[in-house]
């Protein structure tokens, strides 16, 4: 299944503050009647990447919201670096975000304006840096995704693989702590995601980021990753390294990472019995399952 | 998005237009030249009837605008109406037996006060009365007294 | 019978909602217009968007209804011998009336349905969301700008659609009808007040001008993220600002022209 086993040093040493830069305990989220969360506990360790994976719809990408402070858990603590996330004020709360690098799914990318305009932003907005310095920020941030001389393009000239990268030189701008990925590797040609997935690994191993990645991309993120966590019914299934999750005996890790189509995730939506359905004639009121 | 010089010099352009655009309005349009006249002086007039004389309409003399009414008052005792006119201050030589008219300017029936000249040698001031002669036409009664005197005609045959 | 009920009870709640969802939005905005100001290269950029590329269409509406105003206020007047008043009536109906309810309604067809779909498609390119994890408030960087920039156009749009108007009328009543020149504009300048008028007329749209950028920028904002959501909130900004637009202007005129 895994190309080289290169990419994920499991053996990689740990860096001297092994404690986590992420703590989430006892998480509860309901959007609506739909319990999304129901007692989740999380841990990210520092200069490590962790990956979040499961079906869709489990809320994945509400997690990197709550972690980012753009919603509020109904019950249970998120702890960033020991901060409390909900109880942050305006202030620190713009502070926190400052150190976190965030790239969604599709980029995200300023519209209105052009790859160098899109990368510099953050930094005209945070710093009072002369445009001369951030002129060679800029073009560094651009050189590490390799996209330096696209600079004058606009983001509709982009493909999709080149917008996320764009984004992910935006993203650590700021040179920050951490960066959470939004499910980067979806919909992306082979080589863009080779490019991808060794930009992550290398970014996060240079720069000493801590990394979340969402997805549900097992190959890929199981390629990099150096702790999984698999969530399915707003519950934590199965957690470990991407090693200990294939030996693993739980049917939903099995189900999962082997893309099998039935399993505790059933194939059939909820029906009435199948002969019955045949039976009951066309337009009489069938009983929802 | 275009360049910033462009982009600031049309906005600079549609702001200029703009405020142009309420100039124009505000010299050509309106009645700025004619609003210079506030000072002016008092004087008041009083007819029996003034029926549809509005506040602000016009003092002529000659045909000649002198002035404006400020306002209408009621007197409760006399039962008359009391117009509150104020003369431009250019016009400072109006004898004071000048008269006072209600009458209406062209067809759509606007009202306006005519002032009649006198002959006296002083003339008006400040606070000084204007006689008030002709009331303004009611067509009513109007029409009542042609019909009285197209019947007294008619008994007299 | 109940549901019907019922689902009266609901539309109205849902109707307060977003009122009141409009006017905390208002509240936030209005809180961080101030830092508009040292930024004021944001103001201008939407200056341009709003007013500078609406002018074409105010130009020219207000030219064709200053024509029209000269064509039928002569056909009336001409029966009561009063065409020598051609233009009073043409100026005192654009500024009192036309010059801002009509640039309101243009103005909420260009510039407001452009505003609701640019604000409504960064929502739902994630834009909105990525400038939040950036620590930028975008109510800030993108709405307040926008904002400010539709209040301060459209009482200049106004007046430029009033005096292109009567400068149509000019070109229809005079040139093209015979009626004299000098009655014409000695008449006008006779009967529009400075004040009870002209100024009245401006405050109309002002008012409007902050209706209708609010209407835009709330339903941008509040827009479903998706393409059929951003089509909806487009719809929504011209029927609502239609309808705030006439209904304000009723209790306006009522207010400034009531009593004479």
């Amino acid at each position: 299944m895994l190309a080289s086993t290169s990419l994920a040093d499991a053996n990689k040493p740990m860096t001297d503050k092994p404690e986590s830069l992420v703590q989430i305990r006892d998480l509860h989220f309901k959007r609506g009647v739909r319990a999304i969360f129901d007692g989740v506990d999380i841990d990210i360790q520092r200069g490590r990447i962790t990956a979040i994976m499961g079906p869709s719809g489990t809320g994945k990408t509400t997690l990197l919201r709550l972690i980012g402070g753009q919603l509020r858990p109904d019950q249970g603590s998120i702890l960033v670096n020991g901060q409390s996330v909900p109880d942050l004020g305006r202030g620190d709360l713009f502070a926190l975000r400052k150190s976190i690098g965030m790239l969604f799914q599709h980029g995200a990318l300023l519209t209105d304006m052009n790859v160098y305009d899109n990368v510099a932003f953050p930094l005209r907005e945070h710093t009072q840096l002369d445009e001369r310095l951030i002129h060679d920020l800029v073009l560094m941030k651009l050189e590490a995704v390799g996209l330096r001389g696209a600079r004058d393009l606009m983001p509709s000239e982009l493909s999709g693989g080149m917008a996320r990268r764009v984004a992910l030189a935006r993203a650590i701008a700021l040179d920050p702590t951490m960066v959470m990925y939004d499910e980067p590797f979806t919909g992306q040609d082979p080589i863009s995601l080779g490019v991808l997935v060794r930009l992550i690994r290398r970014l996060n191993d240079a720069l000493g980021l801590t990394s979340i990645i969402v997805s549900h991309d097992v190959d890929e993120t199981a390629a990099i990753s150096d702790y999984v966590y698999v969530l399915a019914g707003g519950h934590v299934v199965a957690q470990g390294s991407p090693q200990e999750l294939r030996q693993s005996e739980s049917g939903w890790a099995q189900q999962f990472l082997r893309g099998l189509p039935d399993g505790p995730v059933p194939f059939h939506y909820p029906a009435a019995d199948f002969a019955q359905d045949l039976l009951t004639p066309a337009g009489a009121t069938a009983r929802r399952g | 998005m275009l360049h910033t010089r462009t982009v600031e010099i049309w906005v600079g352009v549609f702001v200029a237009a703009g405020l142009a655009a309420l100039f124009m309005l505000a010299m050509q349009v309106s009645n700025l030249s004619s609003l210079s006249e506030d000072e002016g002086y008092l004087v008041t007039a009083r007819f029996e009837n003034i029926n549809g004389l509005k506040v602000r309409a016009a003092v002529n003399m000659a045909g000649v605008r002198i002035g404006r009414v400020s306002a209408i008052d009621f007197d409760p005792e006399t039962f008359e109406a009391v117009v509150n006119i104020r003369i431009d201050s250019r016009y400072d030589k109006i004898p004071v037996d000048s008269i006072a008219g209600v009458y209406t300017a062209g067809l759509l029936g606007e009202k306006y006060v005519g002032v009649k000249p006198g002959v006296e040698y002083d003339n008006l001031k400040n606070g000084d009365r204007l006689k008030g002669g002709q009331s303004a036409i009611v067509l009513e009664d109007l029409i009542g007294q042609f019909l009285f005197s197209k019947a007294a005609d008619g008994g007299s045959q | 019978m109940v549901e019907w009920l019922a689902q009266l009870g609901r539309t109205g709640l849902r109707f307060f909602e977003r009122l009141g969802r409009a006017h905390l939005l208002l509240l936030h905005i209005l809180a961080g217009v101030h830092t508009v100001v040292p930024r004021f290269g944001l103001a201008i950029q939407q200056l341009y968007s709003v007013g500078v590329l609406s002018l074409i269409i105010i130009v020219v509406s207000g030219l064709f209804v200053g024509m029209v105003l000269g064509l039928q206020g002569y056909n009336t007047l001409v029966d009561f011998g009063a065409e020598e008043s051609l233009g009073v009536v043409v100026a005192l109906s654009l500024v009192r009336e036309l010059g801002p309810v009509v640039t309101a309604l243009l103005f909420a067809g260009r510039a407001g349905s452009a505003l609701t779909a640019e604000i409504g498609l960064m929502k739902a390119t994630e834009q909105l969301s990525a400038m939040e994890m950036m620590a930028v408030d975008p109510l800030r960087r993108v709405l307040a700008p926008r904002f400010l920039a539709g209040f301060l156009s459209m009482p200049l749009l106004a007046a430029i659609f009033s005096a292109v108007g009567v400068l149509g009328g000019f070109f229809v009543g005079v040139g093209l009808l015979g009626v004299d020149e000098g009655s014409y504009w000695s008449q006008m300048q006779d009967k529009v007040d400075l004040y009870d008028d002209i100024y009245n007329g401006v405050v109309k749209s002002v008012v409007f001008g902050f209706v209708a950028t609010w209407i835009a920028v709330f339903e941008g904002y509040d827009a479903v993220p998706t393409a059929e959501g951003v089509s909806r909130a487009t719809t929504r900004t011209v029927v609502h600002t239609a309808l705030a637009v006439l209904g304000l202007d009723f209790v306006l005129t009522a207010l400034m022209f009531g009593e004479q």
